[in-house]
């Protein structure tokens, strides 16, 4: 292994290390949430016309959990080296802000899918979901995972204490996963409820993903496409600014 | 070519007062113009008082901070332009106890070698475990180990690349004897095989014990720049030393040096120590254990540092 492959390992085995906290963990609360609105939803609520409510949740709750691990991996990793002090060794090496980038993300990426995967494969157990078009499923997990994991990567270098980083969280990535159409069709909106998802990357990433279950969805897959890819590469273009510049990690 | 090379290396910090006065421009001068040159196969010291900039120095150095002006070469790698050949060419061990609580030993000097690209390093890992006393440790997590398990294993950390330059900043800080013994030899051995040395220390005795060049740091500049053998031969050449269980006089205790019990005064020859002793008699206390030694490097530390005193108040913050 070479440098940054060094340390695209190293993020990954430290979560796969903690799995129980990092995997399991996850994908039993989003199995919570599949049972408890699927029992409470399930006879008053169709999607699409033809969609059973408990079917629609399982690609919104997959996309989430794999949303929100990919984040929570690179900004725990990088806030916890940056409090305990060792993220110096990490400083001392030869790597570049390339390097950085590529591993730091790449651990995200991979963290997200094995979550999202495990969420999916566990609600098998509770309903059965078509593939209609699953290219479409694999590049909007792997585009919301990188986009998530670079977010994390900025929220980790910016946030100096824990409770940022939870601010961050809670404030920010929580809401706009939660209104971004997990848990139902912005159709259902009412018109102006509508117009502000359509401002929400998330929601192009949850539809996009869903489309490729379903052959469904709010809007067209490659208008989801343009939106996800294109905010994919403005936060990856301002995450490498703040890796070569040092931000807050060299002085 | 030198191993480590600092020319005219300035490093200005936002000075915390003028964060809220309306003056933006005043800024605090950690290193103030520092120009040295360490020749490869040294054993260097750097030593200066808390705040000195000796750290501001390391971390220019590392890489860890920017400096505001002035170049920074490793072997002639500049540590900006050129910082991945200078960062292989460098091992540093942090002041800081840091560890990563997810890894064992082995893994982490593993993963550390992996950085520089370092494949199969099996070999080295172990013979570094072995000399720093750490085989027995090699599968522990890092949070069961005891603080001066782990300054050993920052140090592993630090020479699992194999670097022709080694810096070492208060290595020894709260550390065991024993501890200071095993590392002390191992560095030396290192530096034996050409390894390049620079060491910051508050224990002076380490420093005069192991470094054939020191420099001394003040205020961020560089204050004294020479051989130990020399710096100690120009210091005053004779300590008088003795214990007291009563106050010394305050004209007296101006010129001493004092720890707890034991006074201390330099001395040049006979007569100086005959005033010294005189006075305090006629001061009616007595002297016990009297002493009359060789000046160490702490008392050139202490005559450099207060012969600098007047510069202090001229130079820390700046516009």
């Amino acid at each position: 292994m070479n440098g940054w492959q060094t340390l695209l390992y190293k993020e990954s085995l430290r979560f796969w290390k903690v799995a129980f906290q990092t995997i399991a963990g996850p994908v039993l609360t989003a199995m919570l949430y599949l049972l408890i609105f699927g029992h409470a939803l399930e006879d008053h609520v169709k999607v699409y016309g033809t969609v059973s409510y408990t079917a629609f949740l399982v690609p919104g709750l997959a996309m989430m959990s794999l949303l929100q691990n990919a984040f929570a991996n690179s900004s725990s990793s990088l806030i916890m080296s940056k409090v305990m002090g060792n993220l110096v060794f990490l400083l001392l090496t030869p790597l570049s802000y390339i390097h950085w980038f590529v591993a730091y993300v790449g651990a995200s990426v991979l963290r997200g899918l094995i979550v999202g995967l495990g969420v999916f494969l566990v609600s098998l157990l509770f309903t059965s979901v078509d593939f209609v078009a699953p290219l479409w499923i694999v590049l909007f997990s792997l585009l919301g995972a990188a986009l998530m994991g670079t977010l994390g990567l900025i929220a980790g270098l910016w946030a100096e204490k824990f409770d940022q980083l939870a601010a961050f969280q809670n404030f920010v990535v929580m809401p706009m996963t939660f209104l971004s159409g997990v848990f139902y069709s912005i159709h259902s909106l009412p018109v102006f409820w509508q117009g502000v998802s359509h401002f929400n990357p998330f929601f192009y990433m949850i539809d996009g993903f869903r489309y490729g279950f379903f052959g469904v969805s709010d809007v067209s897959p490659w208008l989801s496409l343009a939106v996800v890819g294109g905010t994919l590469l403005a936060v990856s273009l301002a995450a490498l600014q703040l890796l070569r510049s040092g931000y807050k990690i060299r002085s | 070519m030198a191993a480590i090379s600092f020319q005219s290396v300035s490093k200005a910090y936002p000075s915390p007062k003028s964060a809220k006065s309306s003056d933006p421009g005043r800024t605090f001068l950690a290193l103030d113009g520092v120009s040295l040159d360490i020749e490869e196969g040294e054993f260097f010291g750097l030593l200066g008082p808390n705040g000195a900039g000796k750290t501001t120095m390391i971390s220019v150095l590392a890489g860890l901070t920017r400096a505001s002006q002035g170049r920074v070469n490793v072997l002639g790698h500049d540590v900006q332009s050129d910082f991945a050949a200078a960062r292989r060419s460098l091992g540093v061990v942090p002041q800081e106890l840091v560890f990563d609580p997810f890894f064992n030993v082995r893994e982490l000097l593993r993963i550390q070698s992996g950085y520089f690209g370092i494949k199969n390093n099996g070999a080295w890992i172990d013979e570094l475990l072995e000399n720093l006393g750490l085989s027995d440790k090699a599968g522990a997590n890092m949070r069961q180990l005891s603080g001066g398990m782990k300054r050993r294993v920052l140090v592993a950390q630090a020479l699992v690349h194999k670097p022709p330059v080694i810096v070492l900043d208060e290595p020894t800080a709260g550390v065991d004897v024993e501890l200071r013994q095993t590392l002390w030899q191992f560095i030396a051995k290192l530096n034996r095989e050409g390894h390049t040395v620079l060491l910051t220390t508050h224990y002076l005795e380490e420093a005069e014990a192991l470094c054939g060049r020191i420099a001394m740091l003040k205020t961020g500049r560089i204050v004294a720049l020479d051989k130990t053998s020399d710096l100690l031969k120009a210091a005053s050449s004779n300590v008088l030393r003795f214990k007291l269980d009563s106050e010394l006089p305050r004209s007296l205790a101006e010129q001493a040096r004092i720890t707890g019990r034991i006074v201390q005064f330099p001395a040049h020859d006979a007569l100086e120590i005959e005033r010294y002793l005189a006075a305090v008699r006629e001061a009616g206390l007595v002297a016990q254990d009297i002493e009359i030694r060789k000046a160490d490097l702490e008392d050139v530390f202490l005559d450099v540092m207060t012969q600098n005193k007047d510069s202090v108040h001229s130079q820390g913050v700046r516009a």
